[in-house]
């Protein structure tokens, strides 16, 4: 099989595009990994005010979390992960409009269904007192998941652009690019997920 | 057509190890473990499924193609990893020398 560029082999075997796409796959990768340090450093501070001091008498992780609702946002995101996958392998053995299209939706009413319950976990947060502005240990903690929800925010804009795309064009080299690299952003999402689900929720309620 | 019968296979097996490792990290909170090997089995869980997602998901591997994702990722990680336990370190000391 004609591999040329990172990730799973989604075109057929140009090797102009496929060098083109090395490329920007790879570039896509660098930022990924400049995200990552940004979750990591935010992850740091969060852990360096998991203590009295960043608590400042304020409610704690015990007072606030829910952990039925943390595994429940968890098993969507994981099952929205296996559902990209379902992206992938339709794009490379059946890339038809309807299968596409479906893998994607349903990607992205899981990543929806995630947002619900993590902006309402938020709500219930704020209601008992746990608001951004009451510790630095809270503070960190809104940063943190909050940025996270933005960024699977903004993978739900991606997979509505990329419906529109499927709908008005057809798959071409540069859209078969983006589906990848969504893939790789999502895939991304949820491995920091892990990191926040183990080192924030679970540590908080250990 | 096996090539694709493997991958739909290595996306659920991913699945399965990911959804097995969660399930062990949230039990220790569901039971109530002691804290120290709570802790303790929680970050193991958490850097296993970061591997297992790796493979399985982000299909690193050490062939031609992926090994410079692969050596990305772990520049990436190593810079982090100094980054973050540098943080938690001199910051940890620090409120330790405030008192």
């Amino acid at each position: 099989m004609n591999n040329k560029y990172p990730g799973i082999n989604l075109l057929n075997s140009d090797e102009i595009v496929a060098k083109f796409s090395e490329r920007n796959v790879f570039g896509f990768w660098v930022f990924l990994m400049s995200d990552f340090i940004t979750f990591g450093l935010l992850f740091a501070t969060n852990a360096t005010m998991s203590n009295m001091v960043g608590i400042a008498g304020g409610p704690g992780p015990k007072d606030l979390f829910n952990i039925n609702s943390v595994a429940l946002q968890t098993a969507l995101l994981l099952l929205s992960s296996l559902s990209c996958g379902f992206i992938a392998i339709s794009m490379k053995y059946h890339q038809t409009r309807g299968r596409v299209s479906t893998w994607l939706i349903v990607t992205g009413l899981l990543g929806a269904g995630f947002l619900f319950f993590e902006l309402r976990d938020f709500a219930n947060m704020w209601a008992m007192g746990g608001t951004p502005q009451r510790s630095g240990w809270l503070s960190s903690y809104y940063a943190l998941v909050g940025l996270h929800g933005i960024h699977i925010t903004v993978g739900l804009l991606w997979i509505l652009v990329l419906l529109g795309l499927l709908m008005r064009f057809d798959f071409n080299p540069r859209f078969n690019q983006r589906v990848l690299v969504f893939i790789l952003y999502w895939h991304f999402l949820d491995v920091i997920w892990i990191g926040i689900f183990s080192f924030v929720f679970l540590r908080g309620l250990a | 057509m096996s090539d694709k019968k493997t991958e739909v296979r290595s996306y659920f097996i991913g699945a399965l190890l990911s959804a097995l490792l969660t399930i062990l990290a949230f039990s220790m909170i569901y039971m109530n473990v002691a804290h120290d090997v709570a802790i303790t089995v929680i970050v193991i869980s958490a850097l296993a499924q970061l591997v297992v997602q790796g493979i399985y998901f982000l299909h690193l591997n050490y062939k031609k193609q992926s090994r410079e994702d692969l050596q990305l990722v772990l520049f990436s990680t190593m810079l982090l990893l100094i980054m973050v336990f540098g943080t938690i370190w001199v910051l940890g000391d620090l409120m330790n020398r405030m008192g």
